[in-house]
C-alpha cells in the first residue's frame, strides 16, 4: 500500500518534473557547459575550466553594470518599500471608501505589461509628447531632461517604483489583514495611539512579508533589462553593459560570444545569491538582537 | 492619498487621452487633455490596417500563447501540488524545497541557453518556443499544494479508494472540481505572466507574424523612434498600448478575489 502510494505520488509529479528538466535543468546544465568552453583560433571549442569566470570578475564593463544595479537597488528598494509599508499600514487602519479606491488603483500597474509601462513612461518623459518637461519649463526649471546621462537611472527607478509599489503594498496589507485583532485591541485598551500601534505592534508582526518583498525586489533589480532596453534609443546613457543582463544579452546576440555570455549570467546569478544570503542573515541577526 | 492615486493613474490617463489625438495634436496640444476633435476611431482603424493587419495577428498570438501556456501550467502544477500535499512519497520534502528554490532562478539566465538548445531541435521561431517554457510554474505548484492541504480532507480520498475508484479518476473527478478557486488563481497568474512576457519571445521569435503584442509594439516603437517625432507609428503604438492593457485591467477589476487569493498565498510563503 505504501509503495503504491509512493508510486502514484511520483506519477502525478511526472509532467511537472519533465517540464522542469527540459526548460530549467537542461538549459542550466548546457549554459554551465558553455561557460567552461572557449573558441579556439582554428574554429573549434576547447575546455578552459573557469577562465571565463575569471575574466568576468575583472571585466570593467561587467563590474560597472553590477555596480550600477547595486546603487540603483540601494536607492530605489528602500524608497519603494517605505512607501509600500506606510500605505499598507494606512489602508489597514482606515478602511474608508477612499482607501479602498487607493488600494485598487495602486495595485493596477501590476496588471500592466512591463513593456507597456516602459512605453507609457517613455512618452511621459519625452519633451514632445509628455507634460512634465513643459510644466517644469513654466515653473522656471530649464533643460529638464529625463534622458540625460545622470537623470536616466532615476527615470528608470521611477518606472519600477510605479510598477511594483502597489504589488508590494498588497502583500504587506494581506499579512496585516491576517493578524488577529486581539493582538492590538490590548494595545488600544492600554491607550496606545493608532500610530504607536502601527509602529510597535503591527510592523514587527508583518516583518516576514516585508522581508519577502525586499527579497523579490533585490532579485528583480539585479536582473533589470526591459525598461532600459526599450528606452535606449532616447538616451546615450544605455551602453552595451548598462546592466549585467543587457550586457549578457548583447554579448550573446549581438556578438555571438555565447561562452562568455553564459559565464556572465552565472556570475550574476552568483552575485544575486550572495546578496540574498547577506540580506537574509542580516535581517535574521537583527531579529535575534531585538 | 489623492496625490498617490494621481501618480498611479497618470500613465493610464495619458494613454487614454492621447489615443484620441492625431499625429499633429500629439505634439501641439497639452498632453494631459483631450483634443477638440477626437481621432480615436481613425487611430484604431490605422492600428488594424498598418502592415497588412499585423496588430490583429499579434493580438491573436498573444491570446493563443498565453491561454495555452496558462492551461498547461494550471494542469501540470495542479497535479504536482496535489501529489506534494496528499501523497507522502519518498523525496516529497526534498522536492518541495527544490520547487521553492526554483522561484529564485533568474529567468533571463535560462533564456539564452534555451535558445541554443531549441535551435538544435528546430523549435526556435515557432510558437512552441514561447508556450512550452511558460508551462513551468513553481509558484502554481506551491499554491495548489497549500490549497489542497487546507481544503481537501484525506477522508474523501480514502472513501473513493474504498469504492475502488482509480487514482487518476479521483484526481480528475473529485480533486479538480474542489480545487476550482485555486485553479482560477493559478490560471490567472500564469496568463498574465505570459501575456506580459517580453524577454522570452524577443529572443525566440524572429518572424514578426509570430510576435506577441509586447514584442510587436516595441518593434513599432523602435521604428517610430528612428523616424523621429513626426512618425505616424507613434499614434499606433499609443492606441496599441491602450488595447493591450484593457483585457488585463478588466480581468483585474472583475476577478479581484482570485488575484488576492494568489497574493495571500505569496505572503504565507
Amino acid at each position: 500500500m505504501k509503495f503504491k502510494q509512493s508510486l502514484t505520488g511520483w506519477f502525478f509529479m511526472v509532467p511537472f518534473l519533465l517540464v522542469v528538466l527540459a526548460f530549467l535543468v537542461a538549459p542550466l546544465g548546457y549554459a554551465f557547459y558553455l561557460s567552461t568552453q572557449a573558441d579556439t583560433l582554428v574554429g573549434g571549442q576547447s575546455f578552459v575550466w573557469l577562465a571565463n569566470y575569471a575574466t568576468s570578475l575583472t571585466d570593467p564593463v561587467f563590474i560597472e553594470g553590477v555596480k550600477r544595479v547595486l546603487i540603483f537597488g540601494i536607492i530605489q528598494i528602500p524608497i519603494m518599500l517605505f512607501i509600500s509599508t506606510t500605505s499598507a499600514l494606512v489602508i489597514d487602519a482606515l478602511n474608508t471608501r477612499l482607501s479602498r479606491i487607493f488600494r485598487l488603483i495602486a495595485f493596477m500597474p501590476y496588471a500592466v505589461p512591463g513593456v507597456v509601462a516602459a512605453l507609457m513612461w517613455g512618452f511621459l518623459y519625452s519633451k514632445s509628447f509628455g507634460p512634465f518637461v513643459g510644466i517644469a519649463g513654466h515653473l522656471g526649471v530649464k533643460d529638464l531632461n529625463f534622458y540625460s546621462l545622470r537623470m536616466f537611472i532615476y527615470s528608470i527607478s521611477n518606472i519600477i517604483t510605479w510598477a511594483w509599489t502597489g504589488y508590494n503594498m498588497i502583500i504587506i496589507y494581506s499579512a496585516l489583514q491576517g493578524l488577529s485583532r486581539e493582538v492590538y485591541e490590548a494595545a488600544v485598551v492600554d491607550g496606545a495611539s493608532q500610530v504607536q500601534i502601527a509602529i510597535r505592534v503591527k510592523l514587527p508582526a508583518v516583518k516576514n512579508a516585508i522581508l519577502l518583498t525586499g527579497l523579490f525586489a533585490i532579485i528583480g533589480t539585479m536582473q533589470l533589462f526591459t525598461e532600459p532596453n526599450i528606452l535606449r534609443r532616447y538616451t546615450n546613457a544605455v551602453s552595451m553593459g548598462y546592466t549585467p543582463n543587457i550586457y549578457s544579452f548583447n554579448l550573446a546576440f549581438a556578438q555571438s560570444q555565447f561562452n562568455y555570455a553564459a559565464a556572465v549570467s552565472f556570475t550574476l546569478a552568483l552575485v544575486v545569491f550572495v546578496l540574498t544570503y547577506i540580506f537574509m542573515s542580516i535581517s535574521r541577526r537583527k531579529a535575534k538582537s531585538q | 492619498m489623492i496625490v498617490a492615486i494621481g501618480y498611479f493613474m497618470i500613465p493610464i490617463v495619458w494613454v487614454i487621452v492621447n489615443s484620441t489625438k492625431d499625429n499633429q495634436e500629439l505634439i501641439s496640444t497639452f498632453s494631459l487633455w483631450f483634443p477638440n476633435k477626437w481621432h480615436l476611431m481613425s487611430n484604431l482603424h490605422g492600428l488594424l490596417t498598418q502592415d497588412g493587419g499585423l496588430f490583429a495577428i499579434w493580438m491573436r498570438n498573444t491570446a493563443f500563447y498565453s491561454i495555452s501556456s496558462a492551461l498547461g501550467a494550471t494542469l501540470i502544477s495542479s497535479m504536482a501540488g496535489y501529489a506534494l500535499a496528499r501523497f507522502a512519497f519518498r523525496g516529497a520534502k526534498v522536492l518541495e524545497s527544490f520547487i521553492l528554490g526554483l522561484v529564485m532562478v533568474p529567468a533571463t539566465a535560462l533564456v539564452m541557453p534555451m535558445y541554443l538548445l531549441f535551435s538544435k531541435v528546430n523549435v526556435v521561431n515557432t510558437p512552441w518556443a514561447v508556450i512550452l517554457p511558460s508551462m513551468m510554474s513553481p509558484f502554481g505548484a506551491f499554491l495548489i499544494k497549500v490549497y489542497v492541504a487546507e481544503s481537501i480532507p484525506e477522508e474523501i480520498l480514502q472513501a473513493a479508494r474504498i469504492d475502488r475508484a482509480g487514482e487518476f479518476r479521483i484526481y480528475w473527478q473529485i480533486v479538480l472540481p474542489m480545487l476550482k478557486p485555486a485553479l482560477v488563481t493559478v490560471f490567472l497568474f500564469s496568463l498574465v505572466a505570459s501575456w506580459n512576457n517580453y524577454f522570452l519571445p524577443l529572443v525566440m521569435l524572429s518572424d514578426n507574424k509570430l510576435y506577441p503584442l509586447t514584442v510587436g509594439l516595441t518593434s513599432w516603437f523602435e521604428q517610430a523612434s528612428q523616424e523621429g517625432a513626426n512618425s505616424l507609428l507613434f499614434n499606433l503604438v499609443i492606441a496599441g498600448s491602450l488595447i493591450a492593457i484593457i483585457p488585463l485591467i478588466l480581468s483585474f477589476l472583475f476577478l479581484q478575489r482570485y488575484w488576492r487569493g494568489g497574493i495571500n498565498a505569496g505572503s504565507v510563503k
